[in-house]
Parts: C-alpha cells; structure tokens; sequence
C-alpha cells in the first residue's frame, strides 16, 4: 500500500537489533542515481548527530514505523548534499508545474510505493498531491491517529499528479544541474500556455526557467508574456543570450521589448545583434508605436507580381519562413513598387503556371508607415482583412501588419 | 539683418524650445511611470480609514478634542514602515505574502494564519455592512433596503469588473474620502490649536486616554492590509526597477491616509467636543450631531464619507480574504477562473458578503460583541503577520540586496514591539474591561 509523504514524516526508526535508531526528519531523491527513488532518510534523535539511512537499508515501512536491515553502526553521520532533492524542504509547500495540465500548482504532499528489492523495501515518488486530502493530511498527521486521518482524507475528492508530469522549479542554475532539472517538457507546451505559467511564479523562478529554455522558446515565450514582466527579465539577463533570444523573435516583437528597455540596455543588446538583424529592429524602434510603422513587422514574404505559382511554391520551400502564420503573399512589380497582395488560399487553388497578377485581390490597399493605428484598425474592420502592407514614399512595401497585431493593439489598449 | 542670421536666430528658438519640452516630457514620463505603480499603496492605506476605523476617530476627537492630534505622526511612521516592507517583498518577489508564509514556514503555520484571518475578516465585513447601514440611515434609507443593496454592488463590481477597473473606481474612492476635509472646513476649527497639537506631544496617563490611544493604532493598523497591499503590486507586475515608485506609493498612501484621520478628528473636535457632546459611540451617531452645530451639509458630507468608506472597504475585503486564504493554501483563486475551476475561492467570496451583510440585517443581532470580536481578532493576528513580515524581509536568499539593514530593522522592530504590545492592551481592554453602550 501506497505512503504518503506526512505519514513517513517523523516515523519511528528502529534497527535490525530493534533498538531505537530516531526519527525520520527528512528524506531525499537522488535526481542523478535515480529519478523518483528515495535514496537517503534523515534519522535524528535528541542532541545526537543525525544519521542517514540508503535505500538498500530499509527492511519495511509503514505509517508511523520504519524497520532498517542493518545494524545503528553501518549507518553513516548526516552531511548535507546539494544534490539531493529533500522532500520536505524542496517540495512539500512549493510550486511546481503541472505539465500535462499546463499550471502551476502547490504540494501539498507526495505519495510513495514501496517497491521489494532483494529484501529491502524501496520507496518511490509516484505523484504529488496538490487537492484537499494532502491538506487534510498536512493539518492533522501528528495530531490524530494515522487510520483515522486516512478515512477521513479518502472521502475527499482526489487531485493528485503523477510524478512524470511534475517539473520542478529551482532558481539556481547550479542547483538545477545537480538535481538534473531540465525544462524540456516545458518547451513541448504552447508558448502562450507557458507564458501563462510563468505569470504565477516569482521574479526568480521566471528567470530561471527563461535561462534554461533554448532560445527559440525563449523568444516566443516572451513574446506572449506581460510586457511589464518582458522587461524586467531582459533587463536582468545576460545581454549576450538576450540579444540571441532577440535575435529568433520577430523583428516587429523585438522593436516592442525593446521599446520598453532604457536607452541603454537597449543599445547594449542592439550592439550584440548581428548587423542586418539591429538595423531592420533600430528602423521599427524609429517609427512611433501608435502608427501603421510601430505596428509593422518587417520580416514578410514578397515575389514578383511576373513569377508562376509553381515557381513561388519553388521559391517558398526554400525560404525559412513562419509558415504557420503566413497567409498572405506581398508582390513587386518590375521597379520594386508594391502591386498587391495574392493570399495563400488562392495561390492553392491556382493552376501550376498561373501569374501572380492574376491572383492579386482586390481592392488594392496599403497605408504610409506614418498612417495612425485608429485607421489601421479602421481598414482593417471595412475590408475584413487578415494582412495590410505599409509602405514608403516611394510605394515600395517595408512591412506588413497582420490580424494579431491589430488584435493585440486592441486589447492591450 | 541677412538670411543666415535670421535662421541661425529661428534655429536657437528652435534649441531653446525642444529644451523646454524635454524638460516637460521628462517631468511627465516621471509622472507616467509613477502612475503606472500608484495603486495598492494608496488604496490600502485609505480602506484602512474604514467604518470601524472612522468610529474610533470620531470618538478620539468627540472626547479628547486635539489633545490626540500628535499620535497622528507617528503612526503616519508605523504605517508606513511595515506597510513597504511588504511592497518591497511583493515588488522584489513576485509573490503573495501569503504564498511566501507557506513556502517559509509550512502547511500548518499558514493554515492558523488564514483561519484566523477568515473569521477576523468577516467580523470586519460585517462593521462594514453595519457602516453602510448606519450613514443611510441619517439619509433616510431602511437598512433592508442599502445593505442588500450595497451587497449585490460589490458583488456585482468585482465579479464583473477587471483589475484595472476595479482600481480605477477604488482610486476614485479615494479621492471622494476629501468630504471629510470640506466637513471638516464646515465645523470652523481653531487651525492654530489643532497646527500645535499635532506637534506638541500630549501624553496623559488616564485610562481612557490610553484606551483611545491604543483604539486608534489598532485600527489604523489591520493585519489583513498587509496582505492585500503587497498581492496589489505584484498582480500589478511591478518589479525591483519600479521600486522606488512603489516606495514612493506606500508613502503617498500612509501620508494622505493620516491627513483624513486629521480632518475627522478636527471637525469632531471642534463641534462635538466643544460642544460638550462627548459621548458619541459611532460615526453616524457624530454625522447626526453635526447638523445642528455646523449646518446640514457638515452632517451629510460626514455620513456620506462614513458610506464611502464602507462601501470600499466592503469591496475590498471579502476579495481579499479569499484570494490570500486560496494561495496560502494553494487552491485556484482569482476572478479570471470559472465557480468550477475554483468553487473554494468562490464559496469564500460568497460566505463573506451574504454572512457580512445578513448579520446587519438580523433584527437584534448583536453588532457590539461583533465589532469587539473582530478589534480582539485583528489584535491576536497583527502580532504573528508583523513577526513573519520581519523574519521574511530579512531573508537574504529572499530578497538579496534588498534585505532590510540595520537601521531599518531597528526601526521596524521597534515598531512591530510598540505596535503589538498597544494592540494587545486592546484586546485585553476590549475582551475584559468594555461593557456594551446604552441601547440608542
């Protein structure tokens, strides 16, 4: 039968002779030996030293009791370890994320399983107890009789997560690389669910976790978090891996953070860039961010109004572009002058040697980088558009502002 | 006169002109980036001016006229110093107090901390709703009809309502505590006495002095503030760089908060007082009084002050104590989940408003032992939230840098002593030695 973490907690320890060894204080997972095994118990009596007990020294464990194989003397004095994951310490009264529901939550407690090894009785972390029974639990085990606090918490509802879907969150990067938390699972999650993640954890933590992420995920992350914490988690990282993670956002998302960031910080981090990168994001930091310009992202796909669709299809496979949010195709006429826009249905449709001219919608619209956002939103209501391109005085396009912008101009306005 | 000079003479114009507007552009971004902090410092500080909070006051100034006037700057100091610890730790953080209590020092610590919190809370929900009673009465409104009311309103603002709106309406709430001042002008003090006795220390050893004395920390200063003041900055995302902005927020707050109290004292001072009625027990009863001794709208602004005051407090409160309770515990909280995501925040939320506001509405029910329960409550509480605010705010693994230093810290703790000794002789006072007023 499972044991809960409490129950363990305080546990009478006798030894193979059955004298009176202590009691359990604390116990710990040793991440890098294995992941959920408990390793080492804490055993401490009055003034004596504390001893720990392994794995491979326990004979049984019930609530309340433990029984070791061995004799006092085999066990060796306490020292403290930074590699070992203390449960009472590290976990219980922390939060953690829930990484198949996507939150964080606190524990309240930790169920073990007692699992028989060539004699010994092992213990291993099954999940983690984040409802009303571990409250229940943690308020009363001590205080009441371990059966009668185990009816009582059965009768209510069970909310419970399973140990492999627990991601722990620990600010010090060395303590992180000594326990073996990796944030890979968090890097399979949407960026937004992330970010909404990050939003319910200290100052610390989101740092934490924003270092460890690669810097794809990083960038997208901070892309849909509060800007009011976007800059405050730059500002603190180191400006080479900012200016990397600045790097993979888009350069109209970049200009955004950026904007936010005191003069120099933002210099600082433009200087880290490489060259084209910085100066397509320092022209978007010109334009006011109440204009069509502030809005514009600068990095969209353009083809000559000339070309077939099956040479633009040519031409796109080997382009790096964010396919999952492109749907609209900017086109250039012989001078490099704006000529319309072909969306990506219609170019599906199409047949194989079909001109982009063809394909062009109607009306053919587009506003001056210096157009107010009232009027982009305007627009962009009329004709129910899902892109608008701006561009200069010379009619060539510099940039296209796309649904979400719009949409995110609104909300957080 | 040539060409060239004429435009050298427009291009200085033109330097001189954007250094003038860099001058105002940068007073104004200093202006924009405090107003995108200010809030919880001042709105906490002024919900602390609440029902319970303007009896005291009344009482003070009806009894003792000025003579109490002085104890307004020091309690202006200890307002202040436990009141931006919390902002530094929500500010540096990023985390509740609550959830800091639960991550130092365990499951059970929290669980007496919120318990207590709960039931203290609703005592003071319930002095909010009898407030809201009380100042409709002068203007003529049955009870069975304003408390209903003024419930399903609160109800109606927070769950309707986003945090930005909310604020908006609580800063406005603020602004509206002013009737107190014009009340306060209406009444025609003597500026000069009252100028004196704020500065002039007037300690009296009198039994009844000091009960007024250790009334008006304890209700200044409530335990639940503290909780609410530092989850207000960090919902509002503020962080370290914003610092002193915030700091500058608590100050603002503490300041104004006891510039209210000044002016309420005042105005009874110099009509009730003077007057000889002494014996006022409530603010409604004073708001009543006012009227024929410094004219009707002296009365009305007093009454609509003591509403106001309710009415915010009422709103703050239950939403407040269930969110803190839920984190503390770690059940989801928050307006922006569903009943079923989080039926424990909502039937909190709920128990607090329809017990708070149906007590009042019980015929005989006995507000008295209410009001002393929840002064006794605050009393046992603030002690062990002041104690877990120092021993957090001096963690370093905490709050790095921004540990308290030394001078501070004796200051706080000085502070925290004074504080926790004149409540407890107040929930000692309050528990052994009061006997309830004659029915009015």
């Amino acid at each position: 039968m499972d044991i809960y973490a409490t129950e363990l907690m305080g546990a009478k320890t006798y030894d193979v002779d059955g004298h009176y060894v202590g009691r359990v204080r604390e116990f710990f997972v040793e991440p890098a030996e294995a992941p959920n095994r408990v390793s080492h118990y804490l055993l401490s009596r009055g003034s004596f030293q504390p001893l720990v007990a392994k794995h491979n020294q326990v004979a049984s464990v019930v609530a309340g009791k433990m029984e070791l194989s061995v004799s006092e003397r085999a066990l060796e004095l306490y020292r403290p370890n930074e590699s070992w994951l203390a449960v009472q310490k590290d976990l219980l009264d922390q939060q953690i994320i829930d990484t198949r529901g996507r939150k964080v939550v606190r524990v309240n407690d930790v169920d073990l399983t007692p699992f028989r090894t060539n004699g010994n009785v092992e213990l291993r972390l099954t999940q983690v107890d984040v409802g009303l029974p571990g409250a229940v639990r943690r308020l009363l085990q001590g205080v009441v009789p371990y059966a009668v606090v185990r009816k009582l918490q059965s009768k209510l509802p069970q909310s419970a997560i399973r140990w492999e879907f627990v991601n722990l969150v620990e600010p010090d990067p060395m303590r992180r690389v000594k326990l073996r938390i990796s944030h890979e699972k968090l890097e399979d999650l949407h960026p937004a669910d992330l970010a909404e993640i990050m939003e319910d954890l200290s100052a610390a933590e989101r740092q934490g976790i924003i270092a460890s992420l690669d810097e794809e995920t990083a960038a997208a992350v901070l892309a849909e978090l509060d800007e009011r914490l976007t800059t405050q988690i730059v500002e603190k990282l180191d400006p080479e891996k900012a200016a990397d993670i600045l790097e993979e956002m888009a350069p109209d998302a970049a200009a955004d953070l950026l904007a936010d960031l005191s003069k120099e910080t933002s210099e600082e981090l433009l200087d880290e860039m490489p060259g084209q990168e910085a100066d397509e994001v320092r022209e978007l930091l010109g334009f006011d961010p109440a204009t069509a310009g502030g809005m514009m992202n600068t990095d969209f796909a353009f083809v000559g109004e000339a070309s077939t669709r099956e040479e633009v299809l040519e031409w796109m496979r080997g382009q790096e572009l964010n396919f999952d949010q492109l749907d609209t195709i900017v086109l250039l006429d012989g001078a490099a002058q704006y000529s319309g826009t072909v969306p990506i249905a219609r170019l599906l449709l199409a047949a194989g040697d079909q001109r982009m001219t063809e394909l062009k919608m109607e009306p053919l619209l587009s506003v001056p980088a210096n157009a107010d956002d009232k009027e982009v939103f305007e627009i962009f209501d009329k004709y129910n558009l899902r892109m608008l391109t701006v561009i200069d005085k010379e009619n060539r396009p510099i940039g296209t502002i796309t649904v979400d912008d719009v949409v995110s101009k609104l909300v957080n306005s | 006169m040539n060409w060239s000079a004429i435009s050298e003479k427009f291009d200085r114009i033109r330097a001189g002109d954007t250094d003038f507007l860099k001058k105002i552009r940068g007073l104004r971004r200093r202006l924009t980036l405090l107003l995108a902090v200010v809030g919880p410092g001042l709105i906490t500080s002024n919900v602390d001016n609440d029902a319970g909070g303007i009896s005291v006051y009344t009482q003070a100034g009806a009894q003792y006229g000025y003579a109490l006037l002085w104890s307004l700057i020091p309690m202006t100091i200890a307002l202040y110093v436990t009141e931006e610890m919390c902002a530094r730790m929500g500010v540096v953080t990023g985390k509740g107090l609550s959830d800091l209590i639960r991550e130092e020092f365990g499951f059970r610590s929290t669980f007496f901390v919120m318990i207590t919190g709960f039931f203290v809370d609703l005592a003071n929900v319930v002095a909010e709703f009898a407030g809201v009673a009380a100042s409709m009465q002068i203007f003529g409104v049955s009870k069975y009809i304003a408390v209903p009311i003024a419930a399903m309103l609160v109800w109606i603002l927070v769950i309707r309502g986003t945090y930005r709106q909310v604020e908006t309406i609580f800063l406005f709430a603020c602004i509206l505590y002013l009737s107190y001042v014009f009340s306060a002008f209406l009444a025609k003090p003597d500026w000069l006495f009252a100028g004196k006795q704020i500065v002039l220390p007037n300690l009296k050893f009198e039994s009844g002095y000091l009960l007024m004395l250790t009334g008006l920390v304890g209700t200044t200063i409530a335990p639940w503030q503290f909780f609410y003041l530092q989850a207000g900055f960090v919902e509002k995302k503020v962080g370290p760089r914003q610092y002193p902005q915030a700091r500058a927020d608590v100050l603002i707050g503490s300041i104004s908060c006891m510039v209210i109290v000044f002016f309420i004292i005042v105005c009874t001072a110099a009509t009730l007082y003077t007057s000889g009625h002494r014996d006022i027990t409530d603010a409604a009863q004073a708001a009543q009084a006012l009227i024929p001794l410094a004219g009707k709208w002296a009365g009305i602004l007093f009454a609509f002050g003591l509403l106001n005051a309710s009415l915010f407090a009422a709103s703050i409160l239950p939403l407040s104590t269930a969110h803190v309770i839920c984190e503390g515990l770690g059940f989801e909280a928050g307006l922006d989940h569903k009943f079923k995501e989080a039926p424990i925040f909502y039937w909190l939320y709920t128990i607090l408003i329809v017990v708070g506001a149906g007590v009042v509405l019980l015929p005989n029910a006995p507000l008295w032992k209410i009001l002393i329960f929840s002064q006794v409550g605050n009393g046992i509480w603030l002690p062990v939230v002041v104690i877990f605010i120092l021993l957090l705010v001096n963690r370093r693994d905490l709050m790095g840098e921004y540990v308290n230093t030394i001078t501070f810290n004796i200051v706080a703790w000085a502070t925290a002593i004074a504080m926790i000794a004149l409540t407890l002789v107040l929930t000692y006072t309050a528990l052994f030695q009061q006997s309830p007023p004659p029915p009015s």
